[in-house]
Order: structure tokens, then sequence, then C-alpha cells
């Protein structure tokens, strides 16, 4: 096992590297020239504007900049943004917002969509089955920024139940945001929960729980549960990793200051440094959060062993 | 042997059979349907005595044996008529819980594929030892220590070591060693085995055949055996009834109905096994497949693949008749049949 990880966090290696360099290209490319667009109306002078260009190596090819940037890195230098702030300070001072963001959304969407999956896959076929359908389809057809709207009117403006946007409550502020960022997945975890419940339930070893004489709680609670919960431990651990970095609009709905606004920020001003530390942050929480789940995924099934 | 005088643990309960299934009917209701797969069928079981419930797949043989577990995947099946009484109590008309309490403690069954039969998630001591966890309020160490005690009274090798181990680590005839371990735990009355060796190499077949009848003769439990292969009745089996379409078309004595069975289907059945006498002859199947039991042929289910037929036979059902003292068959010229041998 332990090799295992070692060797997957090898793997990461090439792979973060790819990622830094296909971003880097892909801001590099942008067009306009952010230096001219710093001073805005008014030009800042030729010899300055000249003198940022070499201190942030715009002046080379784009390999040569890539090079001397993941030199940088492997230092422990992000690199700074063109007010001459240090990236890894952003990010220090922007990541907690996002993963507070994502833990609430985890928790709104584990919670909510195993209760649902649970009970429509014990009562298959009933009225309450049918309606997790329904509310399910309707939740994962409608866009996230149309729900953050809808939220905000109804939840925040009409019923003055939540904050509706900013960080001004402390953790009350999260639970609206954290709503709309984990609807589409607890849409995804109660269809899951429920149909991995319905093909459990009709294996032979549900029988064998009946016949010892179980109650039927501990056939489903017990026996069925455990082997319908691994696919879905296994989605919610790979969702988080998708909810840090999916959360860019819910944050710009809902004004919150986390990494996604940062990112959003920096891509309109052409900040190369800043898109790419932040970009590459979640590269790298997506890589740890799959190899999270594969080793979960051996301790949830004895069937499973990595050599 | 017949059933009510030979169980090692003396006389049957106030002169009332371990097991009496008394004109038990289940049929599912399906959307194709209703498929009656029991119908009416009635059986005793003693102490002490083995009885082998024979027949072909689908005949209702492991779907009146989940009536009696309680275990009917209901809905889609229905018990829909008749007592099963477990010491003079109908288990039917028991409230679940105490339905519940009679499962692994009293009534166990052994079930046909180990594999799919044990939760892959959870360690075979595990899974042993819950039968003592649910029914006797045993400690999780207690239970262990019972699970390991139990995995070498079935013969599981270094039986300590591999307590901890997942079914899939197991080979099929140690998983099925398991699931008897299981089944025996609480030393039930009564032992249900649901064609358990079908999934086994023959090796391993005659091993846990011989599990089962030495675990039996230890216990003094009632074992029903329900199984299509006639060489195993033929070994350990006191009484066989044969079942044909949801019914009990030939009752008695295994050596008796063996040798002159007084059914055409058991004649059938008797016909088409291989036999060293016969080598190099062609086999004799019985001709035709099985009925459907959502649509049964009039009369008797087994008119139209019986070689003695006549034109009454799809006029009238025959009833399950004693032909003579403790052979029971339903067959309309069950004498003549008798006689032919």
């Amino acid at each position: 096992m332990a090799r295992y990880i070692a060797r997957r966090l090898l793997l990461a290696i090439p792979v973060l590297l790819g990622a830094t360099f296909l971003i880097f290209a892909m801001v590099f490319a942008l067009p306009g020239d952010p230096i001219r667009a710093l001073g805005g109306d008014r030009p800042l002078a030729p010899a300055v504007q000249e003198q940022l260009r070499e201190e942030y190596n715009l002046n080379d090819p784009l390999p040569v900049q890539y090079i001397k940037y993941v030199g940088g890195l492997v230092q422990g230098d992000f690199g700074r943004d063109f007010s001459g702030r240090p990236v890894s300070e952003i990010i220090q001072q922007r990541l907690p917002v996002t993963i507070k963001l994502a833990l609430v959304a985890l928790a709104f969407e584990a919670i909510f969509g195993l209760i649902a999956g649970i009970l429509a896959g014990i009562r298959n076929k009933s009225f309450f089955d049918s309606l997790v359908l329904v509310s399910t389809t309707l939740i994962v057809s409608i866009p996230s920024f149309v729900l953050g709207f809808i939220a905000q009117y109804t939840f925040g403006l009409r019923l003055g139940l939540f904050p509706i946007a900013g960080l001004n409550d402390g953790l009350q502020s999260y639970l609206l945001p954290g709503f709309v960022l984990g609807a589409l997945s607890l849409a995804y975890i109660a269809r899951l929960t429920r149909t991995s419940l319905v093909e459990n339930l009709r294996n032979d070893y549900v029988r064998t729980a009946k016949a010892k004489g179980l109650t039927p709680a501990s056939v489903v609670g017990k026996h069925t549960l455990r082997n319908s919960l691994i696919p879905v431990v296994t989605y919610l651990g790979v969702d988080l990793g998708t909810l840090m970095s999916g959360a860019i609009i819910t944050e710009g709905i809902f004004n919150l200051p986390g990494l996604g606004r940062a990112v959003f920020d920096a891509i309109a001003s052409q900040e190369g440094a800043v898109v790419v530390g932040i970009v590459t942050l979640f590269v790298l929480v997506y890589i740890l959060f799959n190899l999270l789940v594969d080793v979960l995924y051996a301790a949830l099934d004895p069937r499973i062993r990595y050599e | 042997m017949t059933s009510l005088m030979t169980s090692p643990s003396g006389a049957p309960v106030g002169g009332v059979p371990l097991l009496e299934v008394d004109d038990l009917y289940v049929e599912f209701r399906t959307d194709y349907g209703v498929v009656h797969a029991v119908n009416g069928i009635s059986y005793t079981l003693s102490a002490g005595e083995t009885l082998a419930i024979l027949g072909e797949s689908g005949c209702g043989k492991s779907v009146s044996a989940q009536a009696i577990m309680g275990i009917l995947d209901s809905p889609p099946g229905f018990v829909t008529g008749g007592e099963i009484r477990y010491k003079g109590s109908n288990l039917l008309t028991m409230s679940a819980k105490e339905q519940r309490d009679l499962r692994g403690e009293e009534i166990s069954i052994v079930f046909q594929d180990a594999l799919s039969s044990l939760n892959p998630v959870f360690s075979v001591g595990a899974q042993i030892g819950e039968m003592f966890r649910r029914h006797r309020g045993a400690s999780r160490a207690d239970a262990k220590k019972a699970a390991i005690e139990l995995m070498e009274r079935v013969r599981i090798p270094s039986a300590k070591e591999r307590v901890n181990d997942y079914p899939h680590q197991f080979s099929g005839g140690m998983r099925q060693r398991v699931m008897i371990a299981m089944a025996i735990a609480l030393d039930p009355a009564i032992l249900i085995a649901d064609e358990p060796t079908t999934a086994l190499d023959v090796t391993v077949q005659a091993q846990i055949m011989d599990l089962l009848a030495e675990l039996q003769k230890e216990t003094g439990m009632g074992l029903i055996l329900i199984t299509h292969d006639l060489g195993v009745v033929g070994e350990i089996a006191d009484r066989v009834a044969v079942m044909y379409a949801g019914r009990i078309v030939e009752t008695g004595a295994t050596d008796a109905v063996f040798s002159a069975p007084a059914m055409p289907y058991t004649e059938g059945l008797m016909a088409s096994i291989a036999r060293v006498d016969q080598k190099g002859q062609r086999l004799n199947p019985i001709v035709g497949a099985p009925p459907n039991l959502a649509n049964l042929p009039s009369g008797c289910p087994f008119h139209p693949r019986c070689p003695r037929a006549t034109d009454y036979c799809p006029t009238a059902l025959p009833p399950l008749l004693e032909v003579v003292p403790g052979r029971y068959s339903a067959c309309h010229y069950a004498e003549e049949v008798l006689r032919d041998h």
C-alpha cells in the first residue's frame, strides 16, 4: 500500500508539470497587454512599463518564461502579482474561504443526498421515490447561477432567512452558497445511493441476513448499506476536489472572497502568476483527493487490494 | 425409518413432529401474471431425520424452504394458504419479532452459492459471530471466540488465523463450510440445506455432504435437504419427497421409493441417471420441459411428458394418496406403476 501511494505521488509530478504548462501557455496566449492595461486611462511611462516587463520576464519567449516560473516554484516562490504581492500570500488569505464553502457544500450534499437516496431506495417505487426522482431531475437541469439567484431572492430577500452575499455573518454566510454549490452533487448522490441500495437489496447476502433473524433495520442499515455506500463515498471524495475548483461561479454570485474569485479577477487582468498558482493548487487538490478515494476504496471493500 | 420414532433426543415433543408443513400454497404476483410456485404441499419432519426434497429447477422446492424460513421476497411472493407449524405453533401467524427470534436460533438454512450468500465486506468471523451477538447478546470478543470454535468444528484449517479473512479469500468448499458454521452456530432444531453442493466440485461435494450428515448425527437436528442430485439423496436421506410443478407427487422411505417408484415422474428421474452397469448406452432423459407455473397443464401437470398418460390424465388432478403403508403417490395409476417394478 505504501509503495502504491508513493508511486501515485510520483506520477503526480508529470501531471502537475503538464497542467501548469498548459495554463501558463493559455494565459500567455490571451490577447492584450497586461502591463499597458495597468495604468488604465493614464498609461505608465514607457520606462516603467519596460522595467515591469523585465521584472515579470514578459519579454522572454514562452518556454523560457515557463522554465523561470518552475525554477521559482521549486524554491517555494509562487511569484508575485503586478502590485508586488506574493501569490502565496493571496492563496493563504483566500484558501480558508473556499475550503469552508466546499465543506459546507459537502455536508449539505452528503446529509440530504444520503437521506433522500436511502429513503427512496428502501421505499422503491413509492410516492417518495418518485418525488426524489422528479426533484433531482429538476435540480440537475437548473444551471447553478440561476439556482443561486433563485436562492438569494427567496431565502435571502423574501424570507430573510439567510444573508444574501458577503461574509459578514460568519458561518451563516456560507449556508446559502454552500447549498447552491452542493445542489447538483446532492441530486447525483441521492440518485446514486438509491440505485446502489436497490441493486444491493437484490443480493443473496441480504437473504442470508434475513435468515439469521436480523431485524430489518440491521439487514438494511448494516449489511446492505455498507455495500451500497462504497460508490457513494468514493463519489463524495472526488467531489470535494471538484467543489473547491468549481466555486468560481458561486463565489461570484455570493460575493465571497475565495480562490474562485481570485482566479476570475486574475484572468481578467492577465495576472499570469496568480492564475497559474491557484489553478495548480486546484490540480494538486484534485490529484490528492483522487488518491485518497482510491485508498478509501480499498479500506471499504476488502476485495480491492493494491500491490 | 418413519418420521415419528427415530429422534436421538427421544420422542417428538408431546407427540408433535418438529416441523409440519400443511397444505402450503405460495404464489408470485408478477407483471406477467400469477406464478403458482407451491400448490398445497404437506410434509412433516422429526428430530434426527433427514428429509430430501427432490425435483427439477423451478419446481418450487427452494420457494417452499424460503416460506418456512419466512424470507420470501414479498412482494412478489405470498403465502396464500396452509400452515407451517414448528413444535405445534403456526409460524405464519406469529408476530414478525417472534418469527425473527426463531430464525437462526431454531430453524437455519444453508444456501446454494456461498460466495454470493456471504456478505463480501464483513469478515467470516464477524458473520458467524453475528449469530451470537444477535440471539445471545454476546460481546464482540466472545462472538469471535465462538466463531473460531465453529470454524474448527466444520474443519476449516487454521481457523484462528483465518477468522478475520473475508469470504473471497476462501475456496468454494471452505466458503460453504463457513455458511454451515453460521447455520449451525446456535444448535438449531432444524437445518434446511438448499442445494448446498450444487456450486461445488464433485470431490468437495462429498466432503460437504459428509460434514452435514456428521453434524446431524452429533446434534440430532432435523435436516431438510433440497436437491436435484439423486445420488446425494440415496446416500443420506431417510425419506424423500419428490416435487413436480409445485406439488409433492411422491413420498416415502428413500430405499423404497428408489427401488420401486410409484409415480411415472420418479420413474423417469431414476431412468435418467447414468449407471455403471449401463455403460455405453444412451441416457434416458424425461422428454419435454418442466411446465410453466403461470399456466399449468390441466389435470395431472405431468401428463404432457408422461409415457403412461391416458385420456383420463388431463381431466383430473390426482391427489397424493397412500399406495402401500408409508408410500404416497399422486398418480391415477400409482398401483400399476408400483407393480411394474
